[in-house]
């Protein structure tokens, strides 16, 4: 059964780090759902969040794939409960007459969003959150006719 | 501060790494690596094509066991090696390729014969490695042959851009390798973890248990230098070993207990037991598809055991029941001091029956039959000499009919199937392996893919000896192409060739053989011959088959081919591999 995995890895910071996690995972069939790349504590290293979709066996074959590129330091498979992930959402809403208003009070009323930017026609509004945080709030969103949207894609850390 | 040219401080590096011989053509961007060796002590053997050097440095460091070196040119030169780095990537092969490139400040400018050699190299190599600062070199060298030797062996490729190589550098040679992102199982007496010592303990009660065990054992036995210890495994437990078309030469074909190859073209009996044991032990194995067959099919009501240094390779076609994760030589050593004679006397002589009961089998034909001629060689070699093949028919022949013996005696592409590795891999193994008998049994679709490399063996005078299985077919398409395709040919026929002329014309002994007699008198001929190399054109029957064989995703007691299907359309049973008395000795034990 498929199920939505978070794998942290930690990887030399070089060039060509990305390309080699990347074709590892399209090569082999893996389908992710999300990848971002960060700096962390140490300048010499860099995490990258994974999320894929895939069934227990896949998973240890994707982790232990992974393991085997010499770039990469370390993979844990993130497990439920046991850390904190979020994303920050970007989406530019038309924003016309009564709505406006309406608008407001859903993001002032939704913890981690604001609205970022106004312009004439439309505004920017940004969320943080986990990711199914953000889910809820784009459905939210849509009444308002979102334009555009990004998402970062999750990072996470373990809580301990 | 004492300064040392790039290209100076690379060579003294591989000559630290003990690197003897490379194989390779110089060009533009990478003359000044080549100018260092030109006085260096290593030995650079110029071959005629790129790929002929990649599978010379594979096809030596398959039959030596050290890391084996290529050299090319940017671009093209590059490319060129591709296809003999894939060949040793699906392998695991220890090879280190040095390729040439442009300068770093035109990379990516689509300059004169640039190719991001990296990226295609990518998905084909253990890793790679852009060298962009001359202080970079020792190091990058001191890793790469790290990376290709330990662990899982495999390829490593070094793109050296030109400036590089000629900017000076003080010379510090690091004399110990650290990579955290790589921590190999690689000491023999490597601490087994704690995880696998208690799987080391339930495989021992599993082997116990068992009443019909087989050892499956893979290339990983070869590259671990484990064949002591399968062998140690085999007699202590009394368990028949059966092993892939990688791991022949790894389980001697002469000990009783051994079942020879399985698989899609592995012997009728071998399948037999493999679909009915109880218990399977799979050692430096990788339960390749050709193996396997159906893989929820594969030995369905067996236990399986995975002894691997690949974590990556466990339950990835066929779901183990205990893993072992480690060095197959420490595993092996730990589960031999442990393990306790299994109760096979039943299962031994059930195999003693089947392998009397479904013996190979060919029929009698006009013409000369490629199984006879590796059936000669194989006498005629007494199982000692060094093989190499290209891919096809003949492969699976030089497989079945040729009894291996020692490690390292077979030299083929099992994971890529690679036609043309045949001649520029029996280089290779000659050049490693001076003193003794490397014979390349070839089709002719596959010796032409790199005929060229003759010359290179010539000026050499290598006597290695090349045996041409000529049925004028591309004879495996061929094959399928009846089973499967209503025998319509679609571009399997091959132009005939006058193979002695071509010998001769590079300067080997041509010999053609035309009809049975021939056959013996034309291999002690070439065994004779010790300062050139020597081609028989062997004109074998076009159509022969190559049986038995389990169609593709079916399971392995569903075989075409049999024994019962050919024996009495005039078929000659073929009993060998061992003896009489070593049969009764079996059915005694
Ligand atoms: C480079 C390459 N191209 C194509 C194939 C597909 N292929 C597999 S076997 C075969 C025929 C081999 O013919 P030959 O070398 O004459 O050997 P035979 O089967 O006749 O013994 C072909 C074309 C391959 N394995 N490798």
């Amino acid at each position: 059964m498929n199920e939505k995995h978070t794998i942290s890895c930690l990887v030399e910071n070089h060039f060509g780090v990305l390309a080699r996690v990347a074709g590892l995972i399209s090569a082999r069939g893996f389908n992710i759902d999300s990848l971002t790349v960060s700096a962390t504590e140490d300048p010499t290293v860099s995490r990258m969040t994974i999320v894929v979709d895939a069934d227990a066996i896949k998973l240890e074959q994707v982790k232990r794939q992974l393991d085997r590129l010499i770039d990469v330091i370390g993979v844990t498979e993130l497990s439920e409960g046991k850390f904190i992930d979020r994303e920050l959402l970007l989406a530019r809403v038309k924003n016309v007459g009564n709505e406006h208003v309406e608008l407001e009070r859903l993001v002032q009323s939704t913890p981690g969003a604001k609205i970022a930017a106004r312009s004439p026609g439309s505004c920017v509004v940004e969320a943080i959150g986990d990711t199914n945080m953000l889910d809820q709030f784009v459905e939210q969103l849509r009444a308002y006719g979102i334009e555009k949207l990004v998402r970062t894609g999750r990072v996470a850390l373990e809580k301990e | 501060m004492a300064t040392t040219k790039g290209a100076k401080i690379l060579v003294e590096c591989l000559k630290r790494e003990g690197v003897e011989i490379a194989f390779g053509i110089p060009g533009g961007v990478n003359l000044p690596t080549f100018d260092a060796l030109y006085d260096s002590g290593i030995n650079v053997i110029l071959t005629v094509h790129e790929q002929g050097a990649a599978h010379m440095a594979d096809g030596y460091a398959r039959a030596t066991g050290k890391v084996g070196v290529c050299l090319a040119t940017s671009g093209p030169g590059a490319t060129n090696l591709t296809t003999g780095i894939a060949t040793a990537f699906m392998d695991s092969i220890p090879v280190v390729a040095l390729t040439g490139q442009v300068r770093t400040t035109v990379i990516g400018n689509d300059a004169f014969q640039e190719v991001d050699t990296i990226g295609v190299t990518r998905p084909i190599t253990k890793h790679s490695f852009l060298v962009k600062d001359v202080r970079d070199i020792a190091r990058t060298v001191r890793e790469a042959f790290f990376i290709a030797r330990t662990g899982r062996p495999g390829p490593v490729l070094i793109d050296l851009p030109v400036d590089t190589t000629v900017a000076e550098a003080e010379f510090l040679y690091p004399e110990e390798v650290t990579i955290r992102g790589y921590k190999p199982k690689i000491l023999v007496d490597a601490a087994i973890d704690s995880i696998d010592q208690a799987n080391i303990e339930r495989a021992v009660e599993a082997i116990a248990r068992s009443r019909r065990p087989v050892i499956y054992a893979g290339a990983g036995v070869i590259h671990g230098g484990a064949s002591a210890e399968l062998l140690e495994l085999a007699h202590k437990t009394r368990i028949p070993v059966t092993t892939s078309l990688l791991g022949l030469g790894g389980f001697p074909e002469t000990d009783p207990l051994s079942l020879g190859m399985l698989g899609m073209h592995g012997f009728e009996y071998t399948n037999y037991a493999v679909a009915a044991c109880d218990c399977l032990i799979g050692i430096g194995a990788r339960f390749d598809d050709r193996v396997t067959g159906k893989p929820d099919e594969f030995a369905k009501q067996a236990t399986k055991i995975h002894i691997d240094v690949d974590p990556s390779s466990i339950n990835k076609t066929v779901l183990v029941d205990i893993p072992i994760i480690g060095d197959v030589k420490a595993v092996l050593r730990t589960l031999n001091a442990l393990v306790k004679p299994a109760d096979t006397g039943a299962w031994l002589a059930r195999i003693g029956e089947m392998r009397k009961t479904y013996p190979l089998i060919y029929r009698k034909k006009d013409k000369v039959l490629p199984q006879v001629v590796v059936q000669q060689i194989s006498a005629a070699t007494k199982g000692n000499a060094v093989i190499a093949t290209g891919v096809g028919q003949h492969q699976m022949w030089a497989a079945q009919y040729y009894q291996f013996n020692h490690p390292r005696s077979l030299i083929t592409s099992g994971g890529l199937g690679t036609m043309g590795f045949g001649l520029p891999a029996a280089i290779g193994a000659q050049f490693g392996r001076p003193g003794e008998v490397v014979w390349d049994i070839d089709g002719d679709g596959s010796f032409q893919m790199t005929a060229q490399e003759l010359a290179t063996a010539a000026q050499h005078h290598l006597p290695i000896k090349v045996a041409i299985m000529n049925n004028q077919f591309h004879g495996m398409v061929r094959q399928w192409q009846d089973l499967f395709y209503q025998s319509r040919y679609a571009q399997s026929r091959l132009n005939p060739v006058d193979f002695v002329k071509l010998a001769e014309a590079n300067g080997c002994v041509g010999i053609r053989v035309e009809r049975d007699q021939e056959v013996r008198p034309a291999i002690d001929r070439a065994m004779r011959v010790s300062d050139r190399p020597t081609v028989i054109d062997f004109l074998v029957e076009s159509k022969e088959d190559c049986w038995p064989m389990i169609a593709p995703g079916k399971p392995h007691d569903q075989m075409l081919g049999t024994y019962e299907s050919l024996k009495d359309a005039g078929g000659v049973p073929q009993h060998r591999r061992i003896s009489p008395d070593e049969e009764a000795k079996l059915s005694l034990g």
